[in-house]
């Protein structure tokens, strides 16, 4: 491979890493920017999001058909119709049951709760390796990296090209970018997006016009689980391994993000989940693998310090 | 895992910890082994070596009960070996007057922390899985190694099973016969993952295999995409991973894959488990991926060996992992130090332990020598094929 073919395809790898991490980093942003809390079960709600495709997978018995099979296409759409259901369901459940009772205690307390939550998310992600199917290893080995089957080819979309830019690239890039197309439409032209801004800029005035805060609050929850269960699909189908403690690193990469692009932004989480791709793929390549992790965090910091409120982040606008 | 009873402190107190360990008949063997993880397939077949090795002495030894305790040295949040879990492990087991001997550990980086805790307390320490050449051998590791987890002086950790020193040179031996001319090598960062690296790639100066590349992963990342797309740019022609299943070569091999790389895969020891197979696919391992590994197939021990295989898969009716036979060795190491000293002392266990020559062992004769590592040289290369590890070479019978 020539010096510009080597970093082409880094930029591919980089913007298809990062574009998975915004999937998660929008989840963790959407829940900060309404009700300034940071989420810390969002990276095991992704998991758990991982363990339920998985298990989908198991159950249409999508192991056995070869990719690329019509089944398959079903399959896969179907997966991405349930997994985010399912993750958004249970992220709506926490904030009704762990969240909302502390809407009015100190700030820290739902904090607090989020660790909480996502300690119990990852001894469920535990126990469901141990589940006696065939795509969990028969369940012998319940902490084991589960191997997520080929369901989407690794085939090269440019032909003899020494470049790959493969289906799943194409996968993340366009699940990601409609995704994101959707969401603005949603939070800028709906009804509900109308609310849930409001409830953002000002919970008690918009309790005043007469908008259901816990409700939409709960829808916020919702949509933003929801996003953590697409991005759990393209995840596992992307690099086809997955384990109960996966949501630790993804969160921290998200989180990473979202306050690189500015917490409650989101286009900033966007553009921070794609500076961390980056930033890992080119580190990887060009300077030593060991130093990736120093680098992103150094990036973090520099931009904190220059522009404390993130890349897109609203400017003074007083934060926890 | 059980923990001391109170009422035990108590009496320990009251009537004194000589009076209260000599009165005693029963002897307390335990092994600290990552329980929690993926590891634990492997820590289970070690732990049905050791009950193996009690059961054929009837749970006796002269006048002594023996009684076994399994206990874990991993915590979920890790998912493998836990250093404070490790570290508590090894402080319990010191303070239990009954323990006589500790089995363990998986990782090497564990035994680091254990090490001169029981040294101190001069309790044996029988290893059937360490293979990190620095925790014995001077020379081969850092320069206050090894007498940096011998605060006593003394001996009191012995391996049975061969270390690294040996597996790094059979591996970069075994990638020259390959034809590799370029080598990229991977490690995870660990103790036992960067010592097997360090070893192959001088293995490879000695023999004159370029290595293109060296570095140290990050075991908890989504995938390695990037770094394998470096490998593919220095075209590399084989890449060795100094690591475990549980640092992530599954997620190595099917990136390899993914990017297109066409180099072959070298793994140590520690990868040679079926968790491998199942984590990083079979299609992706099949016939490119190299094992290699201190011993002989099970299936293929012969004698002492072979009588070990056949009451193995009838008593637990699977097939032993490959660590099993170490398992039991380690097992039948600590009956014979407990029956040649005579006597419920740790001092003299550990001697005892300490002067065994010509053990009859399951690979046949074998003696530990002055660094309390075993004599046996056996190393033998797999290939995976068709999700099974098939033998390609065995060097040093």
């Amino acid at each position: 491979m020539s010096g510009s073919e080597i970093f082409l395809q880094q930029l591919i790898i980089g913007l298809s890493n990062g574009m998975i991490i915004a999937l998660i980093a929008l989840g963790y942003t959407m829940v900060y920017g309404i009700i300034e809390l940071i989420n810390f079960a969002h990276g095991d709600l992704f998991m758990l999001g991982c363990f339920a495709a998985l298990t989908l997978v198991g159950l249409l018995g999508l192991d056995h058909i070869t990719a690329g099979a019509s089944g398959m296409w079903f399959g896969l759409v179907l997966m991405l119709i349930v997994v985010p259901l399912f993750c958004g369901g249970l992220n709506w459940l926490v904030d009704r049951f762990a969240y909302r009772h502390l809407r009015e205690s100190t700030k820290l307390a739902p904090l607090v709760s989020a660790i909480g939550v996502s300690f119990v998310f990852m001894n469920i992600g535990l126990l469901w390796g141990g589940v006696p199917m065939k795509v969990f290893g028969l369940g012998r080995a319940a902490a084991a990296p589960k191997d997520f089957p080929v369901l989407v080819s690794n085939a090269n979309l440019l032909g003899q090209s020494a470049v790959t830019f493969t289906i799943k690239d194409l996968m993340v890039f366009g699940v990601t970018l409609s995704l994101m197309a959707l969401l603005t439409w949603f939070v800028k032209s709906t009804r509900a997006g109308k609310a849930m801004r409001a409830v953002a800029q000002d919970r008690l005035a918009a309790q005043l016009m007469g908008i259901p805060v816990d409700r939409v609050i709960g829808q916020t929850f919702f949509v933003g689980g929801g996003l953590a269960g697409v991005a759990s699909v393209v995840f596992a189908i992307y690099n086809n391994t997955i384990y109960f403690q996966m949501g630790y690193r993804a969160g921290i990469d998200a989180f990473t993000a979202a306050v690189l692009g500015g917490i409650g932004s989101l286009p900033g989480a966007v553009l921070g989940g794609l500076v961390i791709g980056l930033a890992r793929a080119f580190c990887d390549q060009y300077i030593e693998t060991r130093w990736t992790n120093v680098l992103v965090f150094t990036v973090l910091i520099l931009v904190l310090v220059f522009r404390p409120s993130g890349l897109l982040g609203a400017r003074a606008k007083e934060k926890v | 895992m059980k923990r001391f009873p109170p009422y035990l402190l108590f009496l320990t107190f009251a009537f004194g910890t000589a009076a209260l360990a000599a009165d005693s008949p029963t002897i307390k063997i335990i092994s600290s082994l990552p329980r929690t993880g993926s590891a634990n397939a492997q820590a289970q077949t070690i732990v049905n070596g050791i009950k193996m090795a009690i059961d054929e002495a009837r749970g006796k030894v002269g006048n002594f009960t023996i009684a076994y305790e399994d206990w874990d040295d991993a915590s979920p949040e890790r998912g493998q070996w836990d250093p404070a879990v490790e570290a508590g492990n090894a402080q319990k087991a010191v303070q239990d007057p009954d323990i006589m001997a500790y089995i363990g550990t998986y990782n090497s980086g564990a035994a680091k922390i254990s090490m001169p805790i029981l040294n101190k307390a001069s309790l044996v320490q029988v290893s059937p899985a360490n293979t990190y050449p620095g925790l014995t051998k001077p020379g081969l590791g850092e320069a206050n190694e090894p007498q940096v987890y011998r605060p006593s002086g003394k001996i009191n950790f012995f391996r049975v099973v061969p270390a690294d020193d040996i597996q790094g040179e059979v591996a970069a031996m075994w990638a020259k016969e390959l034809g590799a001319k370029k080598v990229f090598i991977l490690h995870d960062r660990e103790l036992y993952g960067k010592g097997v690296a360090d070893v192959f790639k001088r293995a490879c100066g000695k023999l004159g295999i370029q290595v293109v590349g060296y570095e140290g992963i990050d075991p908890k990342a989504a995938n390695y995409r990037s770094l394998m797309t470096k490998i593919k740019g220095a075209d590399a022609d084989l890449v060795y991973f100094g690591g475990t299943t549980q640092t992530n070569a599954g997620q190595l091999a099917k990136d390899l894959v993914a990017v297109g790389v066409r180099a072959k895969l070298m793994l140590p020891d520690g990868c040679r488990e079926q968790a491998l197979i199942e984590s990083g696919g079979r299609e992706n391992l099949n016939d490119r991926t190299y094992v290699t590994f201190g011993g002989l197939p099970p299936k293929q021990l012969k004698g002492r060996g072979k009588d070990f295989y056949e009451n193995y898969t009838k008593k637990f009716n699977a097939e032993p992992e490959a660590y099993a036979v170490y398992g039991y060795e380690a097992g039948r190491v600590v009956l014979e130090g407990i029956k040649r000293a005579g006597k419920k002392d740790r001092a003299a266990i550990t001697e005892a332990i300490t002067g065994l020559r010509d053990f009859d062992g399951v690979l046949g004769k074998w003696s530990f020598d002055q660094n309390g590592d075993t004599s046996l040289k056996v190393m033998m290369v797999e290939i995976i094929k068709d999700g099974k590890f098939t033998p390609v070479k065995i060097v040093g019978m």
